[in-house]
């Protein structure tokens, strides 16, 4: 067979595989596409890996698709083959070598290891977030700030966050692919430690990794990088008061039927999310995505989005704890509205 | 009939029920196995329509998480596992020139619990609720405090029940070989189909009772409320992911180092060579499986082990790279310079080596702890397990299928349809599982019911869909060949594929009820070929014809499994849900009469004497069997 031919053959296959790996997937979102410090390492390992590996299945390919070419049977033939029981040279080659290609990819593994399990808990430059994972939304505790919101982690770019994850009810996994690797939230003491930096302002898509319920693959959340002024805004603003609703049927519905497990401010109850500026948020339940020109159908306004999932919340996540509370239109539009001018200004 | 007794022998339906012959248990595994595998194919296609598209809601939220559980707990126990020991059973006598199995009547306990746990986990799917904490069934979420339906109590008696058939399977296979090899057969000698057997069921003997131990406590805690696993009441979660993988690698050996067998044996018949490097092969194969008990926490990098454990094991995972490397070469360097004929099998076979290559190398790059902090739980870990179960051991199933059909059915499987089998699964299965990787890479986690639109997973899921349906079709095609191939005369010969090396194609297709008429004298490795090579047409005997004793049929292994899974039923509804008796809850009493009836056979069969029976000689010619 001409050797020009079969690499012709090839020549589609392989524009396919540039054009797959070209589509690296959303950089809020790849793995591929490296946000922070910490996806970057392991990036970079994957690269490693990966790079070995092709040699590796390049080299199987070549001598697989040698030998089913060259020593196919013929019509007819009858011949015995040489009987080889082995070769020892041969065979320690394909010994060591690969053994030689592994200790290139262990070394930098065990390196990585040890770097990336660094304590930051004790760090007094890094932000501190204890994030309880519950069947399917987060809470972010920062300690030392004495604040705690849901679904939104909001972090200073370029410093350190240490995260200690903890769950309150089954296993979850935290996973923001673009900043880091994800790391188990255990139930009952078992608290695992992670860090990472996201030295870029933007929004990250963050996922549960592990499955906790019905609702596992609706448990997103976001990180949301913002400058450090704005940050410190932003934890202002959270431990201000907060003003309940105007109109004092919708404030007698708001404190008697969603206070009594959610906070606003200083108000109301620690079990379920915090509400307080929930309105400035990117998404509602981690998955309505609030915009303004919604192009898919888990996105809408701010309002629509808390009016939708208030309505209703087992039809956007099935299995959720949040009931369908017994509210009239009135308080439903009414609540609705407050939440979503519930807005923190913290950015410029 | 010097020590003749009168025992029944059974025809039609009894035959089957209360057989305690290899073969035709090898042939029950078979069609009990394949069942499965299409009901778990049926739940795959299911997951596969309601990923095809975003926010798609064709199954519900819950009924998602039955499916991906019982897709695959049901491949995994109830598939690949029986049909594993369909391919064993139905060969590794014949292949150590033995006349049955050590303990035949326990080779039948072993299928009847195995087909009684299954259909237990499976009645799941019409008593409302089936399994939904995925195949691994992670605490607490399998608890009752978080799973309070009877879901998990199917998976956890119904895997029990089964379990004990995989295990005594095991130790019966162990037993085989070591002590009923034909004289002249040394370890050396085994084909390596046998040896890939033998170290299954070393890996069977010690990572099956790991699993019956998490098992039991799973059930302390939701049948008696015990608190193994639940945090809430002192126990703790992180030590079912211990016990479970503890078993579960290992596990991923038991099922993939038969396929190993299966693809030296075909690789060499259809090449007409001597498998290339068989010593190494055999020294591969033991510390594979030696290894494969040491790397249990690489699925559980994320679980927060700490560095130096993640590291150890990052690096004791990597090292498995290495004598799977020297098989893939040996098979390979078999291949090169010989004449190699494309059957359907080896088709299976030679497409198996590069795809298993793919499966081996992501594989190897899980390992890198730091970075499987990123594949962890995404869809790339998905593409990889289904590339080293699908690509491999699948591939290698449907290769040895084909190849050893006429030895257990007596008739070649038509060979037109097998390459179509081929071609349509084969394509099929990567255009399924290679996007997956990319999946996974983009972000996209394992075992969800859906993903929001625009987040660029779409074209790769409805690409992975297609994909899927060409498998289902490929697996039709398979299911077509074997219904026509069932109506064909029973014509195949001793030696179907003419190269035949060893010895189970010395004997007639399919094989008498005996196997050997003359236990064969085995004078080096290959023997059948070897005997060709020096000119003669069969075996040397090494016994002159005599009687041969035969074990006697039995119903009790059916009724002992039966009793189990009347047992397992009883104890899931011991909460009220079936009122008091006596004042003692109904569930127990049943599940008492269960183990009752369970005990009552080990009794029967414990007193009464059981002296099996003889074929006499006379008998042996009548037949006019060529053996």
């Amino acid at each position: 067979m001409n050797r020009w031919q079969f690499f012709r053959k090839l020549a589609p296959l392989l524009a396919l595989m540039v054009l797959v790996l070209s589509a690296c997937g959303r950089s809020d979102l790849s793995t591929l596409r490296p946000q922070g410090p910490v996806a970057e390492e392991q990036f970079g390992l994957m690269k490693l890996a990966i790079s070995i590996m092709l040699i590796v299945i390049v080299v199987v390919f070549a001598i697989s698709f040698y030998v089913i070419i060259r020593f196919r049977r013929r019509p007819g033939d009858k011949t015995i083959p040489k009987q080889v029981e082995g070769n020892h040279k041969l065979e320690i080659i394909w010994t060591v070598i690969p053994i030689i290609l592994l200790i290139i990819l262990g070394v930098p593994t065990i390196q990585s290891v040890f770097n990336l399990s660094k304590d930051h808990t004790k760090d007094p430059d890094a932000v501190k977030v204890v994030v309880t994972a519950h069947q399917y939304w987060w809470e972010f505790e920062y300690p030392e700030l004495g604040i705690k919101t849901a679904q939104e982690l909001v972090i200073p770019k370029g410093k350190t966050i240490s995260i200690e994850a903890k769950s309150a009810d089954v296993l979850h996994s935290f996973w923001i692919p673009s900043l880091a690797g994800k790391i188990d939230a255990n139930p009952g003491a078992n608290v695992n430690i992670m860090y990472f930096s996201a030295p870029k302002e933007g929004v990250y898509l963050g996922k549960c990794a592990e499955l906790c319920g019905p609702s596992h693959g609706l448990m997103d959340f976001k990180v949301k990088s913002v400058d450090e002024s704005s940050f410190d805004r932003w934890t202002a603003a959270l431990q201000a008061p907060t003003a309940l609703p105007s109109d004092p049927a919708i404030k007698e519905a708001f404190v008697s039927k969603c206070l009594t497990c959610h906070a606003v401010g200083d108000q109301g109850g620690p079990a379920f999310p915090n509400l307080t500026g929930v309105g400035s948020r990117e998404t509602v339940g981690g998955i309505l995505v609030n915009t303004d020109d919604p192009k898919y159908s888990n996105e809408g306004s701010t309002y629509d989005n808390l009016h939708r999932w208030i309505e209703d919340p087992s039809a956007v996540k099935p299995g959720t704890l949040m009931p369908k509370v017994d509210l009239t239109q009135q308080e439903l539009d009414g609540i609705s509205k407050y939440l979503s001018e519930l807005k923190l200004d913290y950015e410029q | 009939m010097a020590h003749g007794h009168a025992v029944k022998r059974y025809s039609g339906l009894m035959d089957w029920l209360t057989t305690v012959d290899h073969k035709k248990i090898g042939i029950l595994y078979l069609i009990a196995g394949g069942f499965f595998f299409l009901v778990g194919g049926l739940e795959a296609l299911l997951i596969r329509i309601q990923l095809w598209k975003p926010l798609n809601d064709f199954v519900s939220a819950d009924t998602y998480n039955e499916l991906l559980t019982m897709h695959g707990t049901t491949m995994i126990f109830l598939a690949a596992m029986p049909v594993i020991f369909a391919l064993m059973n139905a060969i590794v006598p014949l292949q150590i020139g033995a006349r049955d199995v050590a303990y035949p009547f326990v080779n039948a306990i072993g299928f009847w619990t195995f087909f009684f746990g299954a259909v237990l986990l499976n009645v799941s799917w019409f008593t409302g609720a089936a399994p939904d904490g995925g195949w691994t069934a992670y605490a607490p979420l399998s608890g009752s405090t978080f799973n309070g339906d009877h879901g998990m109590d199917y998976y956890v008696l119904g895997l029990q029940i089964a379990g004990i058939g995989t295990l005594v399977g095991g130790i019966n296979f162990l037993v085989t070989i070591i002590n009923m090899r034909a004289p002249g057969m040394t370890f050396m000698r085994m084909p390596m189909f046998t040896w890939s057997v033998f170290i299954t069921s070393a890996l069977i003997l010690f990572a099956f009772p790991a699993l019956t131990v998490g098992l039991a406590a799973l059930m302390f805690d939701r049948v008696f409320d015990a608190n193994f696993f639940d945090p809430s009441g002192g126990g703790n979660a992180v030590l079912w992911e211990h016990i479970f993988w503890i078993f579960g690698h290992p596990e991923v050996y038991i099922l993939i180092l038969p396929a190993f067998g299966v693809i030296s044996e075909v690789v060499s018949t259809f090449s007409r060579k001597r498998l290339f490097g068989y010593s190494s092969m055999v020294f591969a194969t033991i510390l594979i499986g030696f290894l494969g008990f040491m790397v249990w926490a690489h699925h559980m990098f994320t679980t927060g082990l700490g560095p130096v454990a993640n590291g150890l094991f990052s690096i004791a995972t990597m090292l498995i790279a290495v004598p799977t490397g020297i098989k893939i070469f040996n098979w390979l360097f078999t291949l090169w310079g010989g004449s190699i004929k494309f059957t359907a099998a080896n088709l299976f076979a030679v497409g198996f080596i590069p795809t298993f290559v793919m499966g081996g190398v992501t594989g190897v790059m899980l390992a890198a702890a730091p970075a499987d902090f990123q594949y962890h739980d995404s869809y790339f870990v998905v593409a990889h397990f289904h590339y080293v179960i699908v690509g491999g051991l699948v591939l290698g199933l449907f290769s040895g299928l084909h190849y050893w059909w006429p030895k257990m059915f007596g008739r070649m499987l038509n060979e037109g349809l097998a390459k179509l089998t081929f071609w349509t699964f084969f394509i099929g299965f990567h255009l399924t599982f290679f996007i997956q990787h990319f999946l996974g890479l983009m972000g996209m986690p394992r075992r969800i019911w859906t993903y929001l639109d625009g987040l660029g997973f779409n074209e790769m899921n409805m690409i992975s869909t297609v994909g899927a349906m060409l498998m289902g079709l490929g697996t039709i095609f398979f299911l077509l060949n074997v219904v026509i191939t069932a109506f064909k005369p029973k014509n195949a010969a001793n030696d179907p594929w003419e190269d035949g090396r060893t010895l189970e194609w010395t004997i007639p297709s399919p094989a008498p009820e005996y196997n050997f008429k003359q236990t064969p004298l085995v004078r080096g490795y290959d023997a059948y070929w070897k005997e060709k090579m020096d000119g003669h047409t069969e075996m040397t005997p090494a016994e002159p014809i005599g009687s041969i004793h035969m074990p006697s049929p039995s119903i009790l292994p059916l009724f002992m499994a039966i009793g189990l899974f009347i047992t397992g039923l009883g104890l899931m509804y011991s909460h009220g849900e079936w009122g008091k008796i006596a004042g003692i809850e109904a569930g127990f009493v049943v599940g008492g009469i269960g183990l009752i009836i369970t005990f009552a056979c080990m009794i029967i069969r414990s007193l009464i004497d059981d002296h099996g029976f003889h074929i006499e000689p006379e008998e042996l010619q009548d037949k006019g069997v060529k053996a």
